[in-house]
Parts: C-alpha cells; sequence; structure tokens
C-alpha cells in the first residue's frame, strides 16, 4: 500500500512536468509572439505581405497563403493514396498480406523529414522542372513530398476507422446480394466517415507543422504563389531559415509566426477531437 | 422434377467442414415454399450453419468447404449459373442482432435495390413504402424516413431489416433467431409478422425457443452435434416425436 503511494507520486509529478512544460512552451511562445502582433496591428501582420525585416516590416500573409497551398496539396495527394491504401488493406487483400504491409507503411513514419527533403530535391524538383515547367522548386513539389509523409498517419487511422465498423453491417449488405467494393463505397466509408474525417484532419496538422523537408522543396520565396509550379515559403520554414540571426523586432516577429502556426495546429486538433468524440458518442448513428 | 415442385430449397447429402471440424454432417432437408420450417436444437449444433449455407454465407469463411447439393427452385445453388448477388437476392437473411445500416431509414431501405442496380428515385420511394407497409412500419415511420435507422426501437430495427429484405422481393427469408435481442411483447409482433409473410414467402426460421418453433412454424427440424436428428410436422415433432434424442430435447431434459 505504502510502495503503490510512492508510485503513485512519482508517476503523477512525472506526467504533470509533461504537461507543464508544454504549458511552459506555450506561454513562452505567447509571451514573446504576442505584444509584436498588436504593435504591428492585428490587419497588417495578417494580411500584408511585405516581410522586410530589414525594415522593421513583418507582413505574413504570403507565408500563410503558402502553408495553406502546400498543405491543401499535400491532403489532395496523400487522402487519395491513403484512403486506397487504407480500402485495399481492410477490405481486399488477404489479411496476411496486409498484416505485412500494415507495419511498412507505418515505418514510413520513422524516416527523418531530412530524408524525404533530400529525395525530393534530387529526384521530383528536377521532375517538375523538366516535365511541368517552373524552377521545380514549387507547391507541387512540397505537395508531393507531404503528400507521401502524410501516408502513415491517415492510412494507419484510416485502417482502425474501417476495421471498427461492426462486422454486422458488413453481413448484412453481404446478405443482401452486394459485392465488396458496392459493401465498401454504399456502407463501409460511409459509417466509418468521422474516423476517416479525424485521420484527415490529423494529417492535415502533420503537413502543416512539417519545416525540413518544405525548406528544401519549395523556394522560400516570399511571393504569393500563382501556380502550383511557383515557390512559397511557409510559416514553418519562415521560422526555421530566420532565427538563427534574428534580434529584436524580428526575432519577436518570428514568434509571432509560431503563434499563429500553433494556433492553427490547436484548432485542427480541436477539430479531429471533436469530430472522432461525435462518432464515439452518437455510437455510428450517422 | 417434381421434387423441384414439392421443396423450395432442397439439401441433399450436405456436408460442411471447418478445416478438420465436420459441422453439418449428411444434412437431407426439404423446404416446402410459403411455409415456416423452423430448425431446433442445442447451441453449437450447426442450426445457423445450415441456415448460412441457403445463401451461401459460410462462403465468407476461409476454412468452411461444402460438399453435397443443395437446390433452389431444382438449381444447384453451388454448381449451376446462380450468381452469388442473384442467389442472395432471392434467399435473404434477418440477422440475431437488428443490424440497419448506419445510413437514414430511405438508404437502409433503397441499400438492397441499389445494389441490384435501380437508380430511379421515384421507383425507390415506391419500393421504400411498399416495403415498410409490409412490415407494418409505414404508419410509424412516414414521416421521418430521413432520420438515422438506428435511432429506432429494437423490434423496430428488426422490422426495418425484414423490410429491408422485401425491398429486394426475395423468395425466402431466412431468419437467424431473429427474436432472441427483443422483449416477449416484439417477439409476439414478430412472429405475427412472420405468419403474414409465410402467405407470400418461404421463411427458414432457426431458433434456441421451443415454444417459438412450436408457435409459428408448420414443420420442424431438430439438430444434435450436426446431425439431422429428426425432421417433420411441427405437431408430430412436439407431441409425437420418433427419435428418443428428440423427445428429449423437447421435453427439456437437456439444450
Amino acid at each position: 500500500m505504502k510502495q503503490d503511494k510512492l508510485i503513485k507520486a512519482i508517476l503523477m509529478a512525472v506526467a504533470l512536468s509533461a504537461i507543464g512544460g508544454l504549458g511552459l512552451i506555450t506561454l513562452f511562445i505567447f509571451k514573446e509572439g504576442l505584444p509584436i502582433i498588436l504593435q504591428i496591428g492585428v490587419a497588417d501582420f495578417f494580411c500584408s505581405t511585405d516581410w522586410s525585416p530589414g525594415e522593421q516590416r513583418f507582413g505574413i500573409l504570403s507565408m500563410i497563403v503558402g502553408s495553406v497551398a502546400v498543405t491543401l496539396g499535400a491532403m489532395a495527394i496523400g487522402v487519395v493514396f491513403s484512403l486506397g491504401l487504407a480500402i485495399v488493406l481492410t477490405q481486399f487483400c488477404p489479411p496476411k498480406v496486409a498484416g505485412v504491409l500494415k507495419p511498412l507503411i507505418e515505418l514510413l513514419a520513422g524516416i527523418p523529414s531530412v530524408v524525404y527533403g533530400f529525395i525530393g530535391m534530387v529526384t521530383i524538383i528536377p521532375l517538375i522542372r523538366e516535365y511541368v515547367g517552373g524552377p521545380g522548386f514549387s507547391v507541387l513539389a512540397a505537395s508531393i513530398v507531404l503528400g507521401i509523409m502524410v501516408l502513415p498517419t491517415v492510412t494507419s487511422i484510416s485502417i482502425d476507422a474501417l476495421n471498427a465498423v461492426p462486422r454486422s453491417f458488413w453481413e448484412g449488405s453481404v446478405a443482401l446480394g452486394a459485392t465488396r467494393w458496392q459493401t465498401t463505397h454504399m456502407l463501409l466509408l460511409k459509417a466509418a466517415r468521422s474516423g476517416i474525417l479525424a485521420a484527415i484532419i490529423l494529417g492535415m496538422g502533420r503537413a502543416i507543422g512539417e519545416t525540413m523537408a518544405v525548406i528544401m522543396v519549395t523556394g522560400n520565396s516570399l511571393e504569393i504563389p500563382r501556380a502550383i509550379t511557383d515557390p512559397v515559403r511557409t510559416l514553418t520554414s519562415n521560422i526555421a531559415l530566420e532565427m538563427n540571426y534574428a534580434t529584436g523586432q524580428h526575432r519577436k516577429a518570428l514568434f509571432a509566426t509560431g503563434v499563429t502556426l500553433f494556433i492553427i495546429i490547436m484548432a485542427l486538433n480541436t477539430l479531429a477531437m471533436a469530430v472522432s468524440r461525435r462518432r464515439v458518442a452518437g455510437g455510428g448513428n450517422r | 422434377m417434381t421434387d423441384a415442385m414439392e421443396y423450395k430449397l432442397q439439401a441433399s447429402s450436405l456436408n460442411l467442414y471447418y478445416g478438420r471440424f465436420h459441422a453439418l454432417k449428411n444434412i437431407n432437408i426439404g423446404i416446402r415454399p410459403r411455409s415456416i420450417t423452423a430448425i431446433i436444437g442445442p447451441s453449437g449444433c450447426g442450426k445457423s450453419t445450415l441456415l448460412r449455407c441457403f445463401n451461401r454465407l459460410n462462403d465468407i469463411i476461409k476454412s468452411a468447404r461444402v460438399t453435397g447439393r443443395i437446390l433452389l427452385d431444382g438449381a444447384d445453388i453451388f454448381n449451376s449459373g446462380i450468381g452469388l448477388t442473384q442467389l442472395r437476392r432471392r434467399v435473404g437473411m434477418v440477422f440475431q442482432r437488428p443490424n440497419p445500416f448506419p445510413l437514414s431509414i430511405f438508404d437502409n431501405l433503397a441499400y438492397g435495390p441499389r445494389v441490384h442496380g435501380m437508380r430511379d428515385r421515384e421507383e425507390l420511394e415506391m419500393i421504400v413504402e411498399n416495403s415498410l407497409r409490409a412490415t407494418m412500419l409505414w404508419d410509424d415511420l412516414k414521416d421521418r424516413l430521413n432520420a438515422p435507422a438506428l435511432s429506432l426501437s429494437p423490434e423496430q430495427q428488426q422490422r426495418l431489416c425484414i423490410s429491408r429484405l422485401v425491398a429486394v422481393e426475395p423468395e425466402v427469408l431466412l431468419m437467424d433467431e431473429p427474436c432472441s435481442a427483443l422483449d416477449p411483447f416484439a417477439t409476439a409482433h414478430i412472429e405475427d409478422l412472420m405468419r403474414k409473410l409465410a402467405e407470400q414467402y418461404t421463411i427458414v426460421i432457426v431458433t434456441h425457443n421451443m415454444q417459438q418453433a412450436a408457435r409459428v412454424s408448420t414443420e420442424t427440424a431438430f439438430m444434435l452435434l450436426g446431425e439431422l436428428v429428426e425432421f417433420g410436422d411441427t405437431t408430430q415433432i412436439f407431441q409425437n416425436p420418433r427419435q428418443k434424442k428428440t423427445e428429449e430435447y423437447v421435453s427439456g431434459r437437456y439444450g
């Protein structure tokens, strides 16, 4: 009993210190970043495309657009492949094959992002330059690289969502004469919809937060992109590229960029949780 | 061809193995059209397995292997030109636990027709209305066809599942303990519904509940350890069984 109490106290301390760390980071980012947003003016900070630290002008609109463009592109590519994979692995391939392939796909999550960026640089960028046009460093390149990077997250959670659909639904459908494909698209995808949506949102969070691979393939230009072959800079790359030498207002503006990212990712995570909670509460009512 | 006329479904020398386990042993049974046939027996006797042979739902179990023949209107369901999709349209199944899909009431009922290629909205609406009328749900549900099917009561859900079958105009209804998840009142209502449906469909019901078999069926089959011990008129099975094992079971000595 005494031992239990001791262990409980130790575990509690460990848990609290982890949460405390998270709290401190949040506090620090906001303390450093929030005042400068107010000082520059919310409208000027978020709605101007003029980022000239030398002249004390800090507008991050082009980077917001960059992050959004790259993320949407990544999701367009990642979701199609992830859903396809999840459907094949849960419905169409022998369980033994799925048992081998699923861990392999999850292994993709363990490859360092700098490796993805490097592969993007040496293979995808020359291909885009040659066959699609533009400098190669572009929204398109980042979308492809990030699309592959979100694959393990989205696939894995979608597989769990599809596997969580009660077998009785599947049996009912098959007993009505439906084929596997009919059962999949007419019933299973609808029954697993909220789980799949949560997977997509979590994938988005990962895509929007990715830094290294993105720096290596986007070209980091400060213009608002006009085409998918144009180079862009994202919020994350902005911080990573300039933090090394930034001081004073400039440094604070980078923290403010971090605040922006923080809010976007928090919003996405909250959305993901709300969506997956609805699944539990609704008992598959949708 | 006389057999084919006399029986809607007929199994002969039917054996089924799950891997090495011999689950159905040399079953011979004929199901008469437009009647209710009950299959009774203790848990694990193979009654659900036999039921699932009639719409080949056992096919989804990898280790299952079948020998022998099952004739539907005289045509072998394993070897003739009847495709799986077609077979399951003609031989529908109601499950132990009501399993409406997590879709709206309308989409549940339209599911079968859509699977079989029906796209016309007006025709779908007509099918939905008729199949709800067949199970006497129409008056209760006509104003909320877009409500989620899972919001219905268990009895309504089971009726909905029967309507969902009726919507594809089957010939045979297989019912696998359709009332075991329902209360006594709901059970009585579903039994009334079965009697009404038997005017039009051939019904085979698997049940744990001997009184239910006695109440609704015209013929009863008693199974034990994968064998069909006795098959005959329901009154005869319950009041004057020929086999000792049947007598012991229906008098409640085991099971």
